[in-house]
């Protein structure tokens, strides 16, 4: 608690955002499904950190709560998510989203 | 109470005949119908003179109403009748000739497989025309006028199987249409004016007004519309001559005595409107009077026997609306009612010949006739002289009556209108010649076929020859020492516009008696000169394909009015027709529709390969839409 | 309470007549229920007439939250449609009689459930029961059509389900907005939406959706298009249902809710509507002179009539309002007449070309005079329904404007050409192949036309109880609407 109330809420924020556009380069750049997930969960979690930061920040537990919503429902999305890629790289023997183009038109 | 019983009866008598042939068209055997159409008639005659003996024209005009009609608010339409002197003029003709007709008919029609569909269309007409003018108020005669028109589309045609004579009732009906719509604005501008349908409370509104209204200029002249339709005056004239198709005793009956001139029955009707419409009456005597002479010009020309009866018709109507024109309403009654004689009688002597001829209409193939139809050639006779205007017969007291009021209206107009007489005194004379002396012209086997007609169809004649004879002493003018007798009869209908009108002064005598004269010599020149070049000289028998003079040729193909019509009115119509329905409607109006339709089909065509399957591009354009909603978020 | 008896019961009969499967059995039991509710109709205007103003209300609540109640009334406009729906829906059952149609259970179901849904329509005092009635009588039609109807019949229903649907979508926004307008709280209640207040801009938004929703059912120049399709290729039953009473709900829609409710924009825009209206007679009066296909003729000559009855709501006189009304009676009966004569000449001699037809009188003389007596009703012959309809209304449109008068009388005139020409060279001439050995009507066929030709002369010659039902209802309406 005194940890988290040390540090100036601008770092929080500064952080969470870099963060958060690593996630963002991640999705746009990588061509592998499970490294997109896995950049996803990055995006997550840093808006997972800014939640609780600002509850700390303004002394209002329901920011952590949230928190723990998300984190389950997180949980439950990757978990389906990664049955899919698993379910596709039976089929197709590849998790390269460009060829993953089938579903159009 | 009485009274009124009696007026209901009257068109009562052929309604049930009309309801009960109808319904049994299948089942009445012939003996019943031939007893049962003309003895409704008969009833309905008789019921007339009922009501006309106990009738006085000095008692006010009686309104019978027999039930509220249409009404919302001010607009009140009875079923009425109104029994005025006028009125009962026009019943007694109706029912009078209307009854020798069916006579006549039932030996004319007696070889017809449609003998009860005959006589059940001929009541109903009788009924519309009771109806017409008895109504009380326009609608009512509105519902005749239409219902006349029905029933002579139904008998023109009656031989339905010859599309020609359908073509010709269809005409019939559309020219009356076009007419009828005239009437009808006419009766709508009349209830806006005077928030009242009824003939008495509009004439005594209209009493009030001044001369030269507008609006009654344009009430009068839409209902003139309506009588030249229903009353074949230019430019709805055509249909009458073609409307010669139907039976004979038809053409005696709705095209020459009664139905034709119920438009000269409503002018004289609504004769307080007309005087006070200066202009429309200027109209209607130029009208008129350019009918009576082109119809007269036509008819020189012709050789079917009927169609130059019919043309002859037109002329007379037209004569009749002159006399209208000039304020000389009972001038055009008398004319209207000696015309109803001799003209029927014309037709039905024309029906006679064309029985004995089997179906021969041309006059060119007729000719001696008088030997062997004695009755029919002396009845034929009487009205001829009859209707050229040779005293004493009726023809010439109508005839002079008219002509000598119009030439107190203007001395030009009666020139024309001598004119026009002597071209009748012609072409009748020429008629009366080709067919009845000479000697026959026809096949072998018809002249061995020839024979007088039935005693059924000739009683019929002589007794229209008697009235065509002796008719024009019930309107005897006092130069011949008569009484005037429908003059005054008809005083009381026509007094109001009689005290409007300007009085011109009367002709002294010895004027009168000249015009009588000049015209009376003209008339009788005109005879001599048929008889010589058709009799004496033989001439005018050309056959079809013969060469004719310019004149000859434009009156006989009827100066081409038919094909004008056809070329300015027909044919762009049909064009139209083409053109909104091929290009409007379809590659303009339900293109722009279906084009709606296809307009989504394609765009959804188009934009559908956004959808390009590549998830990386799905997300990139997630996120830039994520950026641009935060942006214009700010923006905003 | 008849009201919704009135609603109900051929609902019932509709669920009931899907368990039938005996095709004697189902005739028997379907024309017999339309009759009881024909019977249940006299009941309920006898009623009406004799305790004048009842207006045989029912109200119930339901969605009260969202504003929305089953409120159901007839007043004297309603009541003589519904008249007419439950007088013509028996005569179109039985003139189906002749015909043998696949699964004819579901046919007639949906035939039923059709006049559930109008009597709905027509009944309706709430503006979202008038809607869910409106778009639920679109769905029985649009089966009707593209299971029983010609071969082109899936691309011409879809074009007129898609399009009627388009405009009543217009509908419902306007009612919607008209909700949101209404004084609080909220509620479609007829009165209520005549209360709504609106600024004229608003008005102007809501007689356009009205008007375009209304105009495309009823339908007037230029929103046409689908008609004469969908009439030529529906059953002779759907043709009859969809021209005699379908398209008398866009005009009663225009009196009952199009009026009263935007009546300062009828009086801005009203004119140039008007004009569309009269503008559509001609033009399709015009193009009924050329049509060859007897069905196509007379839904061109339909569009004519209706236009004139149209513009005779648009211009506000009580005397075009109540030949409006008058016309709105006897053009279903003379237009259900006419395809009930074209579907027996199609029976008899399987095409309905005119060209080459002819001569049918010979051999069917009763189906000649049917013919003739319903033509007359059309062509406005003095002493039938038509003339009345139309005298009415030309007067009425005549005190507003003499020139439009004029215009739309043409429709006198040409409606004799079209519908002459038909009947010569269908009835009249001599026979060829086709017509040669026709048949006369049967006893069944003559009960179905014989009720038709009564009521013509019925209306014509004495109009005053038809006119005087409606006539304190449309001096209702038109205070509103002044």
């Amino acid at each position: 608690m005194s940890t988290l109330s040390a540090i100036p809420i601008s770092y929080y924020l500064v952080f969470c955002s870099i963060l958060f556009c690593i996630g963002v380069t991640g999705v746009l750049i990588k061509r592998n499904a499970l490294l997109i997930l896995m950049s996803v969960e990055l995006m997550i979690n840093s808006i997972n950190l800014l939640l609780a930061a600002f509850s700390a920040y303004t002394n209002d537990p329901a920011g952590q709560i949230f928190v723990f919503f998300i984190m389950v429902v997180a949980a439950a999305e990757v978990a389906i998510g990664l049955a899919i890629v698993v379910l596709i790289y039976r089929t197709t023997h590849s998790i390269d989203i460009d060829v993953l183009n089938k579903l159009k038109w | 109470m009485m009274m009124n019983a009696i007026v209901f009866l009257i068109p009562l008598f052929p309604l049930l005949g009309f309801l009960v042939l109808g319904a049994g068209i299948r089942v009445i055997p012939r003996k019943v119908t031939a007893l049962l159409a003309p003895g409704m008639i008969l009833l309905s005659l008789i019921s007339t003179l009922v009501l006309f003996i106990g009738f006085h024209p000095s008692t006010a005009s009686q309104v019978h109403q027999l039930f509220s009609w249409i009404r919302i608010g001010p607009l009140d339409i009875p079923f009425a009748f109104l029994i005025d002197p006028l009125s009962i003029l026009m019943l007694l003709i109706v029912t009078g000739i209307g009854f020798v007709i069916h006579v006549y008919s039932v030996g004319y029609m007696k070889e017809d497989p449609g003998f009860n569909r005959f006589f059940s269309y001929m009541n109903l007409f009788v009924f519309s025309m009771l109806l017409l003018v008895m109504g009380a108020n326009y609608p009512v005669m509105f519902i005749g006028w239409e219902g006349v028109g029905l029933c002579s589309y139904l008998l023109i045609g009656f031989w339905f199987k010859n599309h020609e004579f359908n073509n010709a009732a269809k005409k019939a009906f559309i020219m009356n249409r076009i007419g009828d719509l005239g009437f009808l604005m006419g009766m709508f501008l009349i209830f806006t004016t005077f928030h009242s349908l009824d003939y008495q409370v509009v004439f005594d509104h209209a009493r009030g007004m001044t001369p030269g209204n507008p609006v009654l200029a344009g009430i009068t002249l839409l209902l003139f519309i309506g009588a030249a339709g229903k009353s074949a005056q230019i430019p709805l004239y055509t249909w009458l001559p073609d409307a010669m198709a139907g039976p004979t005793p038809v053409s005696a009956l709705i095209h020459a005595a009664t139905m034709v001139t119920a438009g000269i029955y409503m002018v004289a009707r609504s004769n307080i409107l007309y005087i006070l419409s200066p202009a429309t009456m200027a109209v209607i005597g130029i009208t008129g009077l350019a009918t009576a002479l082109l119809a007269a010009f036509i008819a020189i020309f012709q050789n079917d026997i009927k169609k130059i009866l019919a043309y002859s018709t037109i002329s007379q109507l037209g004569y009749m609306f002159v006399g209208l024109s000039a304020g000389a309403f009972t001038g055009a009654m008398f004319h209207l009612t000696t015309h109803a004689f001799f003209k029927a009688l014309l037709f039905l002597g024309a029906g006679s010949v064309i029985h004995a001829l089997g179906g021969e209409q041309d006059i060119r193939k007729m000719g001696g006739l008088k030997q062997a139809m004695p009755k029919t050639y002396r009845t034929f006779m009487a009205a001829t002289v009859a209707i050229a205007g040779i005293p004493p017969l009726s023809g010439f007291f109508s005839k002079d009556e008219i002509l000598a009021k119009a030439f107190e209206y203007s001395p030009l107009l009666w020139v024309f209108a001598v004119a026009g007489s002597l071209m009748t005194a012609f072409y009748m004379f020429r008629l009366l010649f080709l067919t009845f002396s000479g000697d026959f012209r026809g096949t072998e086997a018809k002249r061995a076929h020839l024979h007088e007609s039935p005693a059924v169809m000739t009683i019929p004649l002589v007794i229209l020859a008697i009235l065509a004879t002796f008719g024009g002493l019930i309107n005897l003018p006092a130069l011949f020492g008569g009484n005037a007798g429908l003059e005054y009869f008809l005083e009381p209908v026509f007094a109001a516009s009689g005290s409007v009108a300007a009085h011109g002064t009367p002709l002294p005598p010895a004027t009168q008696w000249l015009l009588m004269g000049v015209t009376l010599a003209g008339v009788l020149a005109m005879a001599a000169w048929a008889w010589k070049r058709y009799t004496a000289q033989h001439r005018g028998l050309l056959p079809d394909d013969a060469p004719r003079t310019f004149a000859e040729r434009v009156g006989r193909n009827k100066i081409y009015i038919d094909e004008l019509y056809q070329l300015v009115v027909v044919r762009p119509l049909m064009w139209l027709s083409k053109f909104f329905y091929e290009i409007v409607e379809l590659r303009f109006i339900d293109r722009i529709v279906n084009g709606v339709g296809s307009l989504v089909v394609r765009t959804g065509n188009t934009v559908r390969y956004i959808q390009t399957g590549n998830v990386g591009f799905y997300m990139f354009v997630m996120i830039l839409g994520i950026i641009l909603i935060l942006f214009f978020n700010i923006l905003i | 309470m008849l009201t919704i008896i009135l609603i109900l019961f051929p609902l019932a009969l509709s669920l009931a007549t899907l368990l039938l499967k005996k095709e004697q059995a189902l005739r028997f039991f379907v024309l017999g229920g339309a009759l009881i509710e024909f019977g249940i109709m006299v009941a309920a205007f006898v009623q009406y007439r004799t305790s004048c103003h009842c207006q045989l209300l029912f109200r119930a609540g339901w969605l009260t939250n969202m504003g929305i109640s089953l409120k159901f009334g007839m007043d004297g406009i309603s009541l003589l449609l519904v008249a007419l729906t439950t007088f013509l829906v028996p005569i179109i059952i039985l003139s189906s009689f002749s015909h043998t149609y696949r699964r004819p259970a579901t046919f007639y179901s949906l035939l039923l459930f059709m006049e559930m849904a109008l009597v709905g329509v027509f009944t309706a005092f709430d503006g979202m029961m008038f809607y869910i009635f409106w778009e639920m009588a679109l769905i029985p039609a649009y089966f009707i059509c593209a299971v029983w109807g010609g071969n082109d019949r899936i691309r011409i229903t879809f074009k007129f389900f898609i399009y009627t649907f388009a405009g009543s979508l217009l509908m419902l926004v306007a009612l919607i907005y008209l909700y949101f307008s209404t004084p609080f709280p909220h509620s479609y209640d007829i009165q209520d939406l005549y209360a709504a207040v609106l600024t004229p801009g608003e008005q102007t938004w809501i007689f356009l959706a009205f008007f375009v929703a209304f105009a495309v059912k009823i339908p007037v120049f230029p929103f046409h298009t689908w008609q004469p399709d969908t009439y030529t290729e529906s059953p002779a039953a759907g043709s009859m249902l969809l021209a005699g009473i379908m398209l008398k709900m866009g005009i009663y829609g225009m009196i009952r809710w199009m009026l009263p409710i935007c009546h300062v924009a009828v009086h801005r825009w009203g004119p140039a509507a008007l004009v569309l209206a009269v503008a559509g007679i001609v033009y399709a009066s015009v193009i009924a002179l050329r049509q060859k296909d007897m069905k196509r003729l007379v839904a061109y000559s339909s569009i004519a009539h209706v236009g004139l009855i149209a513009a005779g709501v648009l211009v506000l006189t009580i005397h075009a309002m109540q030949g409006a009304v008058i016309q709105m009676v006897s053009h279903g009966i003379n237009i259900v007449g006419l395809f009930l004569v074209i579907d027996l000449v199609e029976q008899r001699t399987k095409t309905r070309n005119i060209t080459d037809l002819g001569g049918l009188a010979l051999k069917a003389p009763r189906l000649a005079i049917f013919f003739m007596l319903i033509l007359l009703g059309s062509i406005a012959l003095p002493l039938t329904n038509g003339f009345v309809g139309e005298f009415l209304l030309l007067l009425g449109i005549f005190e507003y404007s003499a020139l439009f008068s004029a215009i739309a009388g043409v429709t006198v005139i040409f409606s004799a050409v079209y519908m002459l020409w038909m009947y010569q060279r269908t009835m009249l001439g001599p026979a060829n192949d086709i017509t040669a050995e026709v048949r006369d009507l049967s006893r069944v066929e003559m009960a179905a036309l014989i009720p038709l030709i009564i009521m013509i002369f019925w209306i014509g010659i004495a109009p005053g109880f038809f006119l005087d039902t409606a006539l304190p209802d449309v001096m209702t309406i038109l205070s509103y609407a002044r």
